[in-house]
């Protein structure tokens, strides 16, 4: 692939703010356009920017976990979200909030970790077929 | 009740845990088990002996009648103390059997969870609960036949075996369904009082076909016999506890227990008598040529097993009497001859019976063993099998028309029975010495300490069979026929006919096992397996499955993407067209033609990049076109104040792009090659899809869309959901388990994606 010295600068300073700007749909996500799904996309869509301008194995150094890791990691956390309904008694899979306000983030509930989880499965789905692709080009 | 099934299970499931470092006394601990469970069910033996009935009933899915109610009346106790009894010797033995195995500890769970499942199968009153237990028996006996399972052969008859009798349990269960519409419950005791209705059930036919199918397959019998014999490739221990005891008398004990609602009528009676008949006497005639010890026991087994059917076939007092005392004395005898079968084997390296002979010095325990199991199965004096063959004979000779002719078939069979007897318990021990692969000695203890032990309560049992059998014998016949018997049993009926056809069997049994390699000599050229063998269906239909399977793989799934397309296409735009035209006034469009300016700009754009996609001569184009209408796609969700939409739209796109570019680079280079009669097809297929798309929006947008739906969500989203975006709310929390089963599927998908990705890495040899 092609190696551009102004793609290769741009994109270590696009993917910070990139990922920044991802966290942030997905923490407005409840209430304003955003969400675990765009987020997840917008977080993968900024390692293939940084893949694109360095090249895979660059990406990989800098993503440091597998992303299979992280799909198990996402689908655990909206697994695991599900079980304070059930210790609390309610129906299976019902949001269980706290009663306080937390600065940047808001209010904290179930439905956020799930959330969270889903940004993560689906950045890590996005990055693993594109990194199997980029891979066997070797 | 429960909780000594969920013991059971539990037990199973910690045996690997202590296997290992409690390697030298396993035997022992793992037989405190069955004890247990034996004990517990024996302290139960008068209340039951005295006519009472235990029932426990815990729910387990109220709405659909599907519970587990457990029944205690003299049959399933007489059922569970010997699955419990002969689990305790079998456990103790394979403790020292399966010392040599690998993966010994598994051998334990499957075995635990064979055993608990056969309690709770004979003890189950719903019939679903039934047939789980049912269906767990079939699969650890799968695991237990294929335990060596890098040996090809033992995965194929394994496979044979859960197919066979998973394919009979499927049939059992429909004519359980059809039982149950009639009764309105899945309870057997519900069944009780409904014998009329169920007789006159226009389903009778259908009720009476689909419960013998799941007990013929279960309990071997003609022409389902075939994978008993197959089924040896078990260890033996497998081989003497479900293979000959306990398993295969599930299917007997199906017929039994549906005897008192489903009997009395002709096909339900003739089916039975005859197929035992053909049982007994095919399977007997099939063990001629055998020479491994396990095949023979096996064959005897089947015949035993087409005896029993034959009984309940006949159905009268004396026969089910004859019945329950065969049960009995057959799960004694051959449970030992198949462990003493096991301890030749263990201590000399050989199963084949002309390899062994004049072993009496060296295994003088086993000897004896094998001497009294073998004199209960010949029918001698005062063996508990004498008993159960005198009254089998004398239930024969009460049939009406051909119980002369059923008399003869069944003395032909236990003549044979009889050669196998001599073949296996007494030709490895008596004659001239041979060497055996292996220096012969004496098992340990724990091998032969519960065959002997087996061995002496036949004896017992013949000498005073009214204190072990004849309390319970009553209560069981009232389970399967609705009557007391009122007969006694007695081991010395006097000097009369039927002693003197057990005499002749005898003396039969004796020729056939002197004349038999001239036998063989002689009938070596009349090939009566090749004639009819019914595991030759079994294999033709099987191979019939596997050559459809693959042959609609190759039409549905031939590799081409195209081709997956045009299937996905036109399935959809088929079925979804043919709902759709079949609504009234689905035609009636009533479109909005009032269009913006950048509606209007943003179609042109549209349509000038689909244009430029199909005809450019570069697949990047191509892309470039795509992901062009997919970003204005994008626009349009933005002006129609979709913000959700576009973002997701937007980022997608991108990714898609990304995606396409990679894989385009593997591509082979962009050759035009479609023939115009393919394109014409193509052509077809896509103006269809677009056609249909563009009615199906048309039709969406002029019928009137308020919904309640929509109030809801919008009303309920802040106070229940505390978010004010809808849709995320929806997504996250009010179809929250939706979305996760989704995720869920990404990530299987994924996974799918990689292995697809490595397979071809591996091709290359890389």
């Amino acid at each position: 692939m092609m190696f551009s010295v102004i793609l290769s600068t741009a994109s270590r300073y696009l993917l910070p703010l990139l990922l920044i700007f991802s966290f942030f749909l997905l923490l407005r996500g409840h209430n304003e356009p955003g969400g675990g799904f765009v987020g997840g996309l917008v977080a993968a869509a900024a390692y293939a920017l940084y893949f694109i301008a360095n090249g895979v194995y660059e990406a990989e150094k800098l993503l440091k976990a597998e992303p299979i890791k992280i799909i198990s990691l996402g689908l655990l956390i909206a697994i695991l979200s599900t079980i304070p309904s059930i210790i609390i008694g309610q129906n299976f899979m019902t949001g269980v909030w706290l009663d306080i306000n937390f600065p940047v983030i808001g209010k904290i509930g179930t439905p956020l970790f799930f959330d969270v989880g889903v940004y993560l499965l689906v950045l890590g789905i996005t990055l693993k077929i594109i990194f199997s692709l980029a891979e066997e080009d070797k | 009740m429960l909780t000594l099934i969920l013991i059971g299970f539990a037990a199973s499931a910690i045996a690997p845990l202590i296997y290992k470092p409690l390697k030298n006394y396993f035997g022992w601990i793992a037989a405190s088990f069955p004890l247990y469970i034996f004990l517990s069910f024996l302290s139960k033996y008068n209340q039951i002996a005295s006519g009472n009935i235990i029932k426990e009933t815990i729910e387990w899915i109220p709405s659909l009648g599907i519970n587990f109610t457990f029944l205690l009346d003299g049959l399933s106790l007489t059922f569970v103390l010997i699955i419990t009894l002969i689990g305790v010797v079998v456990f103790l033995y394979a403790g020292a059997y399966m010392r040599g195995y690998e993966h010994a500890d598994r051998f334990f769970v499957y075995v635990g969870i064979f055993m608990t499942s056969m309690v709770g199968m004979v003890i189950s009153d719903n019939m679903m609960t039934l047939f789980v237990f049912w269906e767990l028996t079939s699969i650890s006996s799968y695991l237990l036949i294929g335990f060596n399972h890098h040996n090809e052969k033992s995965r194929k008859y394994a496979l044979q075996a859960l197919l066979v009798t998973g394919g009979g349990g499927l049939a059992l269960m429909a004519g359980f369904i059809l039982l149950s519409q009639i009764s309105g419950s899945f309870e057997i005791s519900a069944l009780y009082n409904l014998n009329e209705n169920i007789r006159n059930a226009s389903t009778y036919s259908a009720i009476v076909i689909l419960v013998l199918i799941g007990a013929f397959t279960k309990s071997a019998q003609f022409p389902f016999h075939f994978w008993l014999p197959n089924a040896m490739e078990a260890p033996t221990p497998v081989s003497a506890y479900l293979h000959s005891a306990t398993m295969v008398k599930a299917g007997i004990y199906i017929i039994a227990r549906m005897n008192h609602s489903l009997g009395g009528t002709a096909l339900w009676q003739d089916t039975i008598l005859i197929i035992g008949a053909i049982t007994m006497l095919f399977a007997a005639i099939l063990s001629y040529n055998q020479m491994d010890l396990k095949k023979l026991l096996a064959y005897s087994t089947l015949s035993v097993l087409g005896t029993l059917t034959m009984l309940l076939g006949i159905g009268s007092k004396l026969a089910i009497k004859a019945f329950f005392i065969y049960i009995i004395a057959h799960s004694l005898y051959k449970g030992t001859l198949f462990l003493v079968a096991g301890i030749l084997d263990h201590e000399t390296g050989t199963r084949d019976v002309s390899k062994l002979s004049g072993l009496r010095k060296y295994m003088p325990i086993t000897m004896v063993t094998a001497a009294f199991a073998s004199f209960s199965m010949m029918g001698i004096i005062p063996l508990v099998g004498f008993i159960g063959k005198e009254t089998v004979y004398s239930a024969i000779l009460e049939v009406d028309y051909w119980g002369l002719f059923l008399l003869a078939v069944a003395v032909i069979g236990n003549a044979l029975i009889v050669m196998i007897t001599i073949l296996v318990g007494f030709k490895p021990f008596w004659g001239k010495l041979i060497s055996t692969p292996k220096e012969p000695h004496e098992a340990p203890i724990k091998m032969w300490l519960g065959p002997l032990a087996l061995a002496v309560l036949g004896l017992l049992m013949g000498i005073f069979p009214n204190v072990f059998i004849g309390r319970l014998l009553d209560q069981s016949a009232i389970s399967i026929i609705s009557e007391k018997l009122e007969l006694t049993i007695k081991l010395w009926h006097g000097f009369n006919f039927v002693l003197l056809m057990s005499f002749v069997t005898l003396l039969l049994g004796i020729g056939i096992y002197f004349f038999r390699l001239k036998i063989l000599d002689i009938t070596h050229n009349f090939k009566l397996k090749k004639i009819f063998k019914p595991s030759e269906w079994y294999e033709f239909l099987l191979n019939g499955m596997m050559s459809f399977a693959k042959f609609q793989t190759k039409v549905l799934q031939n590799g081409y993407l195209r081709n997956y397309i045009i299937f996905i296409l036109v399935t959809a735009v088929t079925l979804a067209s043919f709902a759709l035209f079949r609504i009234e006034n689905a035609l009636k469009i009533t479109p909005d033609f009032s269009i913006t300016f950048y509606e209007g700009a943003i179609a042109l754009i549209i349509i000038i990049s689909t244009f430029f996609v199909i005809t450019s001569d570069s697949r990047l184009k191509s892309i470039v076109g795509i992901g062009v209408v997919g970003f204005v796609m994008g626009i349009i969700f933005i002006i129609h104040s979709a913000p959700d939409l576009a973002l997701t739209t937007f980022a997608i796109e991108t990714l898609t792009v990304i995606l396409f570019v990679l894989v385009l680079y593997k591509l082979p280079r962009y050759l035009k090659f479609s023939k115009p009669l393919s394109k014409l097809r193509d052509i077809i297929i896509a103006s269809g899809v677009g056609l249909f798309m563009t009615l199906m929006v048309l039709y969406i947008t002029s019928i009137d869309l308020t919904s309640e739906l929509k109030r809801f969500y919008t009303d309920t989203s802040v106070p229940g959901g505390k978010g004010r975006n809808v849709v995320n709310v929806i997504l996250v929390d009010f179809r929250a388990i939706d979305t996760l089963g989704e995720i869920t599927v990404l990530a299987i998908a994924a996974l799918g994606v990689y292995a697809l990705l490595k397979l071809k890495l591996d091709d290359r040899g890389e």
